[in-house]
Parts: structure tokens; C-alpha cells; sequence
């Protein structure tokens, strides 16, 4: 196997309290284990306005951490101002890789550094390997009928987003070298200014995750009954999703979406409500491990792919599910 | 001040279809799925739609696409978009990211405008890098997953509503600017019959690589920096048991199952 001629860098991403994102937690145990097939080194970038806590958490993954200190990080569109950070530290380093998460800040990091270094992407990794000197990447295509491995052409090298959950954050055994690095020369792309912050829903967890999610369709027929999947949720220790279907109606937040225009997850266990499975759905849940369906049409397409299917009204199984979980 | 608005569209397999597949050169046959707009480009468009209605303006739709693209442009102008343009040329096929933002970047390059709208991603491709990309080439403010665009024209700035894990982020810069629109923009409408005859005469614009005057070694699938390796199928799931009785045997095949495999 070649080795690779430099390190693979993270780029990682912070939660609103400075601690570190867990989808970057995901990606640097990815780098590490790739760097130790490449026989190379894994290392990771924090920009933030304070990046002491995420970049001691990094350490904890990866054995090189350069953690920039950026004022402008704060109260500006974080993702460009990163990314031109991150840029001029890998101008003059090696890379062999550069891994980002594939939500939207990850997105945006991904893109504005394609841009800045002239580097091409593979987009939204559902696994990765190191081949032939560089990584080898599978993605999920025409709504996960097909799975494609793609690679960069020889000699090149590029960055690589990866989706949420496909990749279990597993701590190394040593603690990594943390480098402080203050914030210096201009930032040459627009800054984007954040004027008003608001918070919405009480901040529940994730729903990319969770463990376990219980999700409502159009069958749940309101924001009432979504009580119930509420409570089933409550009883199992997981989250509540939804349909586009039950998004669009106003019945629960946007964020809480799974599906084509909503979030991909991929919790252990899937209890979907009154949900037909229509593809656009399907892309969203369908590798979960265990797929429960509560629907009155024995004939829709959750059938197909769920390894359970109970045909009845959901109301009323749902009710007899609290009151079997509680008898267990 | 009326707005002059670009919104990136991309012809994609309709997804309700599901008639996708490769061809023989692991490239989309392209040819065995009907194409659609790709969806979120959807709720750009019907924003743009909604912007210009109150502001005053025009709606430019951009794609690169093959030479079918122009179809799936017809649908975008029948919902109101005020003229196309259609990058293609045959040496795009098999055109990765990096190109596709380097043909793109060009076609802006040669417009005028306030805003341009990029969908959040597309479901073919599901990257979700290209809008970033054009605007840091073209160095314009770069505001994304945004649920609310409210552009001041007067003052030539904008403000979006940016979700965030916890709520949203509310984003102002100068225009012009490129925004990275959400299905939270709003559910876009159906072409009205007059807006499907209107579309037939609507201006659509065909630009080569030539015309843009990119070389054909240095962008499309000549240039394509990554390589599709192989594919397979995923793992196939296992049988689906049907359970059909009273509420309580139902709830009890669930919690059965869910035991079983240690999720309770």
C-alpha cells in the first residue's frame, strides 16, 4: 500500500456553547483510522472565537490539533471564516485529505475550501477507505437503490464530507499535541454579519442523534396527535421525527423533518407513524437498524423495507404499545 | 430598486420516478429517467418568484445541463421565471463538482444581478457544496440554509433567516449575494395554464464552453478530477413480518421485537 505523502486534516465543528460537534468527533476517529491504513498522520483545525474546550476534546481523537483563536468567528456566518483560516494553515502543509462533516456548516466549510485551494470534493461519504493513496468513497445514490465507490483521479487530492452516524467517534488512547495559533492577516471573502439570534423549540436532542427516533406521518392526522408519538418517544428514550407531509401542515418544526429536504438519520430503531414510506421519506430513515411501521394500509411502501409492519389504527396501537412498555 | 434575481437550477431524475440507473460508463443515463427540477431549486424559485412580485424585478433561471435541460428550464419559466439560460455542451457530460462551479462561476460572470438562489442540494447528487463554492469564487456574501430572504433593495442589502440547531440565525450582507435556500421558503406553486403558454415564448439563451470561453480540457469530463470505482447494491434488508389483530397483539409483536434485539 502507498503511503501517503501527508497528514489528513479535519476541519471540525463547534456547538453554540463551544464544545465539540459530535459529527466531528465522528470525523476524526474516520481521519485516524484512515491515517493508520495510509501510514500517515491525522490531525485537526478548530477555528472559534474561544476554541480551548473543542480543541482539548479533538486531542482526544487525532494526535496534532491546531486550534485558532478568531474574534470574527463570533457574530459572523462561522463556516467562510473558518474555512479561509483552515485554508492558509493547509497552504503550507501537506494534506492528504481533508475531512469535513456533511451538515450545512460542514457543507460550507467543504465548499469554500474547494474554492480556496483548488481542491476537488467527494460529497456525503457513507464509508470511507484508503486505496491506492488516497480515499475511497461510498455513497448512497437514486435514493439508496444503488451504492457508488468513487476516488480521486491520480495525483490529486480533495476533500471529503461525511454524513452523520456512519462512523462510530471511538477516543484514541493517547492525548494529541494542541497548538494555539492566534488569528492573523485579513480575511479576504465578505464577512456576513449575524444580526439577531433566536431560539425556537426548547433544544431537544438532535434528532441525527438519536438512538431511537419515533416519527409521525400525515396518518397522525394533527399537532394532537403527535402527543402521543411524543409519549412513545418519552417511554423508548428517543426523539420525535416527521414526514414532509407533517412538516408542511404546520403540525412540528422543520427541524424535526426526516427525508429527502429534511435530515438523513440513522438511529438503531425507527417507529414510524401513520407513514407510508414514499421515497422521499425513505431516503431519510432507511438504514436505521430496526424499521417498525403502525399503518392502516397493509399496501404502502413501508411494507417493503420495515421489518415490521402492524396493520391497524395508529392511535389505538400506539396507546396499547405505552401501556405494554410500561407492563415490561 | 427592482431585484434582479438568478436562480440556479438543476434538471435531476425525478426521485418519484425511480427510474434512475448508470450507463454502461458509470455515468446517470440520463435518457432513462424523466428529469424534473431538482427540488429544492424549487423553493428558490418560488421564493424569487414571491420576491420579485413585491419588489419588482426578473428572475433569471441558470442550468448546466445536456441539451434536454431546456425542458426542464420551459417548466421553470411556466411557473414564472422571466427568461433561461442553458449551459451545455457535450464535452460537460461526466462534469464533477470542481466543473460544474467553474462553468457556473463563468455564466455569472457574464450577468448582472442582486441575488443568486442555490437550493440546499440536489437529490441526485445530495453534495450540497456548489453554492459555497461560486461564491467564494466569485467573492460575493455567502448566506446559507436560509428559511427567510428579505432582501432591502434601497439600502442593497439582505437579510436571512439561517436555521440553526436551535432556532435561526438571522444573516445581513450586502447585496449582491449568494443564498443557500431551504424547503422553509415556502411550498412552490404549479404552473397555471397561462404561465405554461407564456413559457413557450420566454427567452432561453444556449451558451457553449466556447461561448464562455472555458476550455474543454480544462472543465467537463475530460477534466473531472474524481472517478466513480464501482457499485453495488446495498445490503438488502430482511423479510418484513405483517402483523394483523387487535391493537394489543400488534403492540405486543412490537415490544417482542424490539426486545429481542435489546432496543427495550
Amino acid at each position: 500500500m502507498a503511503a501517503a505523502k501527508g497528514t489528513i486534516w479535519v476541519v471540525a465543528e463547534t456547538n453554540a456553547d463551544g464544545s465539540l460537534a459530535k459529527s466531528s468527533t465522528e470525523v476524526a476517529t474516520l481521519a485516524r483510522t484512515l491515517a493508520e491504513a495510509a501510514g500517515a498522520s491525522a490531525a485537526a483545525i478548530v477555528v472559534a472565537s474561544d476554541p480551548k474546550a473543542a480543541a482539548a476534546e479533538l486531542a482526544r481523537y487525532v494526535g496534532r490539533v491546531v486550534a485558532v483563536a478568531e474574534p470574527k468567528a463570533a457574530g459572523h456566518a462561522w463556516a467562510q471564516v473558518a474555512a479561509q483560516r483552515a485554508a492558509a494553515i493547509l497552504a503550507s502543509e501537506t494534506p492528504a485529505a481533508i475531512l469535513t462533516g456533511a451538515g450545512p456548516d460542514g457543507r460550507d466549510v467543504a465548499g469554500t475550501l474547494a474554492t480556496l485551494l483548488e481542491r476537488p470534493v467527494l460529497v456525503n461519504a457513507t464509508a470511507v477507505a484508503w486505496k491506492d493513496g488516497g480515499p475511497s468513497v461510498e455513497m448512497s445514490v437514486f435514493g439508496g437503490k444503488l451504492v457508488t465507490t468513487s476516488s480521486l483521479v491520480d495525483g490529486e487530492w480533495g476533500i471529503v464530507t461525511v454524513r452523520p452516524n456512519v462512523v462510530t467517534a471511538e477516543e484514541a488512547g493517547s492525548i494529541g499535541e494542541v497548538e494555539d495559533v492566534a488569528s492573523s492577516g485579513d480575511l479576504e471573502l465578505p464577512l456576513v454579519k449575524i444580526v439577531d439570534q433566536v431560539s425556537e423549540a426548547a433544544a431537544a436532542l438532535p434528532i441525527e442523534e438519536a438512538r431511537i427516533i419515533v416519527a409521525g406521518g400525515r396518518g397522525v392526522g394533527g399537532p394532537d396527535g403527535f402527543a402521543l408519538v411524543q409519549e412513545l418517544a418519552d417511554a423508548l428514550g428517543g426523539a420525535v421525527g416527521a414526514t414532509r407531509a407533517a412538516v408542511d401542515s404546520g403540525w412540528i418544526p422543520y427541524n424535526q423533518q426526516i427525508g429527502q429536504t429534511g435530515k438523513i438519520v440513522k438511529p438503531q430503531l425507527y417507529l414510524a407513524l401513520g407513514i407510508s414510506g414514499a421515497i422521499q421519506h425513505k431516503v431519510g430513515m432507511q438504514t436505521a437498524g430496526t424499521i417498525v411501521g403502525v399503518n392502516r394500509d397493509p399496501d404502502a411502501p413501508i411494507a417493503e423495507f420495515a421489518d415490521l409492519v402492524v396493520v391497524g389504527d395508529l392511535f389505538e396501537v400506539g396507546e396499547a404499545l405505552l401501556a405494554e412498555l410500561k407492563r415490561r | 430598486m427592482p431585484l434582479r434575481i438568478v436562480v440556479l437550477t438543476k434538471p435531476v431524475p425525478d426521485p418519484a420516478a425511480a427510474a434512475e440507473r448508470l450507463g454502461a460508463d458509470g455515468r446517470l443515463d440520463r435518457a432513462a429517467s424523466p428529469a424534473v427540477i431538482n427540488g429544492n431549486d424549487e423553493y428558490t424559485l418560488e421564493a424569487s418568484l414571491k420576491l420579485v412580485e413585491a419588489h419588482g424585478g426578473e428572475v433569471t433561471l441558470l442550468s448546466m445541463a445536456p441539451a434536454s435541460g431546456i425542458e426542464t428550464l420551459r417548466k421553470g419559466l411556466a411557473m414564472g421565471a422571466h427568461r433561461g439560460i442553458l449551459v451545455t455542451d457535450p464535452a460537460l457530460a461526466g462534469s464533477d463538482q470542481w466543473s460544474t462551479v467553474q462553468v457556473l462561476a463563468a455564466a455569472l460572470r457574464e450577468l448582472e444581478y442582486d441575488l443568486v438562489l442555490a437550493g440546499f442540494d440536489t437529490s441526485d447528487g445530495v453534495g450540497g457544496v456548489v453554492g459555497a463554492a461560486i461564491a467564494t469564487m466569485l467573492r460575493l456574501p455567502y448566506l446559507s440554509s436560509a428559511a427567510k430572504i428579505e432582501p432591502d433593495p434601497d439600502a442593497c442589502t439582505v437579510r436571512v433567516r439561517r436555521i440553526s440547531p436551535t432556532g435561526f440565525d438571522v444573516l445581513e450582507a450586502p447585496m449582491p449575494a449568494l443564498i443557500v435556500g431551504t424547503q422553509l421558503l415556502g411550498e412552490p406553486r404549479y404552473p397555471s395554464l397561462k404561465g405554461i403558454m407564456a413559457a413557450r415564448s420566454k427567452e432561453v439563451v444556449t451558451k457553449s464552453l466556447a461561448d464562455l470561453e472555458l476550455d474543454a480540457k480544462a472543465v467537463g469530463g475530460a477534466a473531472s478530477r474524481s472517478k466513480v470505482t464501482g457499485t453495488t447494491k446495498p445490503p438488502a434488508r430482511g423479510a418484513t413480518q405483517v402483523v394483523r389483530g387487535t391493537p394489543e397483539e400488534g403492540a405486543k409483536a412490537i415490544a417482542d421485537l424490539l426486545a429481542s434485539r435489546r432496543l427495550i
